[in-house]
């Protein structure tokens, strides 16, 4: 239990995917306008994660691993399909947001109009790539994936939810006119990112 | 015709440009510009799949259905992507090895699947071409900059040969630490932005 | 443009079809050259650990063909014993593969360098020097960093105990960070340092900051600035397989051998 915990602060805090790693930064630097977006987003990120990193596991263990298709017949043993590995994690990547887009279309689409091209584009999210990647680099078991895919997802919620909340508060600073907006989101980004290190040196 | 043509190519550089008005292209941008000789790496892999995608894309842009239509443009990606990099490591094994780690960024890199959305659904393959080469070379203009600013000031080299001699290796210069970080990446595009946005007026955001 | 549903699972399936045939033919017609490109690079970089040639130094095959042979022993041992292992061709053996078999591998101890199976053989070069006697160990090393598992060279001389130089061939860290691990002035900071300390303990620390040279600090290199995690990626996986679990019985045997390997 205390693995599953200490794995999951690791993937919300230590290493946040949006601030330590930088992993999905164009739609968290363009979403986060406004918090109720950016909630939005955040949750719709989440939702796609905790079950694409715990899918592509089983894809991995069960498919593309040097080995795996033992399950089919002995004699595949020797197979070893790993270079099809980009495209089957996007593949449930794509077929997951593809689901979601329509849900979202459906029951709120308000919510669907805000974001834009910027909700198909979560399936490009390195971020959601990038957990599946690391999911398999580090041959997590399927229930380790779980719980990594949900702490990854609260992490990069957490992580947009924060900027989203610092530019409205921005809105009533004096930004020099160049700077509004975009300009300044990056800026912030970046100490938010410094602001993040501190949590480098951590083990747990 | 000629005038449309000139806009596609061109337009991203400086008043569309991917990165710092679509926003897209991020997540590559601070990771491959430490120094000079990944951006260019980069740049030129990006501007190559972008055009390829773009052309594929828009080839077959009224059979695709729309349901599907996010996983279809993905996979064409994702293959042309991996086909590059299976070409490269056959024939060209050094440069692979840099590349190779950035693949994977390169298939979600939000620019290809962006630009496949936004215009390659919409227009025909001569121009999906143009709009691909271009946005390719708006995204290597802001890569090659951050990448300059990066690796001489954060660490005294251009293209791996010395500028500013540094205090580890017997000279005065200090390289400055905090653009060899991500962090240093989001300033500089920052003040890019700023530096873009005094000369193109048009592109500053009335509200903060 | 709305299509019925049948049409919609034909396209699926056509598109499937058609990018899995290009990816597939595109791996599979290239595999043979590819995996020519990377033994020929695994065996440059043989060459540069161990001083025979020089980094970035253009050689065709044929070159390192005849380098290899003139000072090069590829010796297959088996990793609990230290022994020289049978029946193993080293010009074929294929590590990775024989990591991941159950039936040529087992699970590896608990260790930092997140290294998670270990072949039962592996093989070791040694290097002779220019009049022929035995000079250096280079022995394969691989540990995971901040996002990949690093593959390389560690080059050790016949003494056991100084270390002759450090190579990647394979990783995938980021470049200007934890890419580093490539630079040339990164890896001319390791030969001279000594792995153990008097006691024989793996001693050998990747620190922040400059260790100085390796006559005043023997035990200690710089790390990578702004790496740290793979820096404590390098200095984890020396002390994986430069103790017990690692090549220490293999260290033992080469020491009584009087170098007979």
């Amino acid at each position: 239990m205390e693995h599953y915990i200490s794995l999951a602060v690791k993937a919300i805090f230590i290493e946040n995917l949006a601030l330590a790693f930088f992993l999905g930064m164009c739609s968290f630097l363009a979403v986060s306008k406004k918090v109720s977006t950016a909630i939005g987003l955040g949750a719709a990120v989440i939702f796609v994660m905790v079950i694409t990193v715990p899918a592509n596991n089983v894809i991995n263990n069960h498919l593309l691993k040097k080995g795996s298709l033992s399950w089919i017949n002995s004699d595949l043993a020797g197979y070893d399909l790993s270079f099809l590995g980009f495209l089957c994690y996007i593949g449930t990547i794509a077929a997951m947001v593809q689901i979601v887009e329509m849900a979202i279309d459906k029951f709120a689409p308000a919510l669907y109009n805000t974001l834009g091209v910027f909700l198909p584009l979560i399936a490009v999210n390195c971020a959601i790539l990038g957990a599946s990647l690391f999911m398999v680099n580090r041959d997590y078991t399927f229930s380790e994936s779980a719980v990594y895919g949900l702490g990854s997802g609260i992490g990069w919620f957490l992580a947009i939810v924060g900027l989203a909340s610092i530019r409205e508060r921005m809105e009533y600073s004096n930004v020099p006119l160049p700077l509004r907006g975009l300009g300044m989101t990056f800026m912030v980004t970046g100490l938010m990112a410094i602001g993040f290190m501190a949590f480098g040196g951590i083990q747990l | 015709m000629a005038n449309i043509a000139k806009k596609t190519l061109l337009d991203p550089l400086a008043e569309d440009n991917p990165v710092v008005l679509q926003v897209l292209g991020i997540c590559s941008a601070l990771a491959v510009t430490t120094k000079m000789d990944t951006a260019v790496v980069m740049s030129v892999a990006v501007i190559a799949v972008l055009t390829l995608s773009n052309l594929s894309i828009s080839l077959i842009r009224n059979q695709i259905p729309t349901s599907i239509r996010i996983i279809v443009q993905l996979t064409i990606i994702a293959s042309l992507v991996i086909i590059t990099d299976q070409v490269l490591k056959a024939y060209v094994f050094e440069i692979s090895k840099q590349l190779s780690v950035f693949v994977g960024l390169i298939i979600t890199n939000c620019i290809i699947m962006g630009r496949a959305e936004a215009f390659a659904m919409q227009n025909g393959p001569g121009l999906s071409i143009l709009d691909g080469i271009g946005n390719g070379l708006g995204y290597s203009v802001v890569l090659l900059i951050t990448a300059f600013v990066r690796e001489v000031f954060g660490s005294g080299k251009f293209y791996g040969m010395t500028v500013f001699p540094v205090v580890t290796e017997g000279g005065w210069y200090h390289p400055n630490g905090i653009l060899i970080t991500s962090s240093g990446a989001f300033f500089i595009i920052g003040f890019i932005i700023w530096f873009l946005r005094c000369w193109k007026t048009d592109q500053i955001e009335e509200e903060g | 443009m709305q299509h019925n549903t049948t049409y919609t699972f034909l396209f699926a399936a056509a598109i499937c079809v058609v990018c899995g045939v290009l990816v597939s033919t595109s791996a599979v017609s290239l595999a043979d050259r590819q995996e020519q490109n990377a033994a020929l690079d695994k065996m440059k970089n043989v060459l540069t650990v161990s001083g025979l040639a020089e980094a970035g130094q253009d050689l065709d095959a044929g070159e390192v063909q005849d380098l290899f042979e003139k000072s090069v022993k590829a010796i297959p041992i088996d990793l609990a014993t230290g022994e020289v292992a049978e029946g193993v061709d080293p010009a074929t053996y294929d590590q990775s593969a024989a990591a991941a078999d159950p039936n040529t591998s087992r699970p590896a101890p608990a260790n930092n360098a997140l290294i998670k199976r270990l072949p039962n053989t592996i093989v070791v070069y040694e290097v002779a020097d220019s009049s022929g006697e035995p000079s250096l160990l280079v022995l394969p090393i691989e540990g995971y960093g901040l996002w990949s598992t690093l593959y390389g060279f560690l080059a050790l001389d016949v003494d056991l105990e100084t270390i002759r130089g450090i190579s990647y061939y394979q990783h995938g860290e980021t470049a200007g960070l934890g890419g580093e691990v490539d630079n040339p002035s990164w890896k001319a900071l390791w030969p001279g340092r000594k792995a153990f300390d008097e006691s024989g303990e793996v001693a050998i620390t990747v620190i922040k900051g400059s260790a100085g040279p390796p006559e005043s600090n023997p035990h200690q290199v710089d790390g990578l600035a702004g790496a740290t995690l793979t820096a404590n990626g390098v200095q984890n996986m020396l002390r994986f397989w430069l103790s017990e679990a690692g090549y220490g019985s293999f260290f033992e045997k080469y020491k009584s051998s009087e170098r007979s390997y």
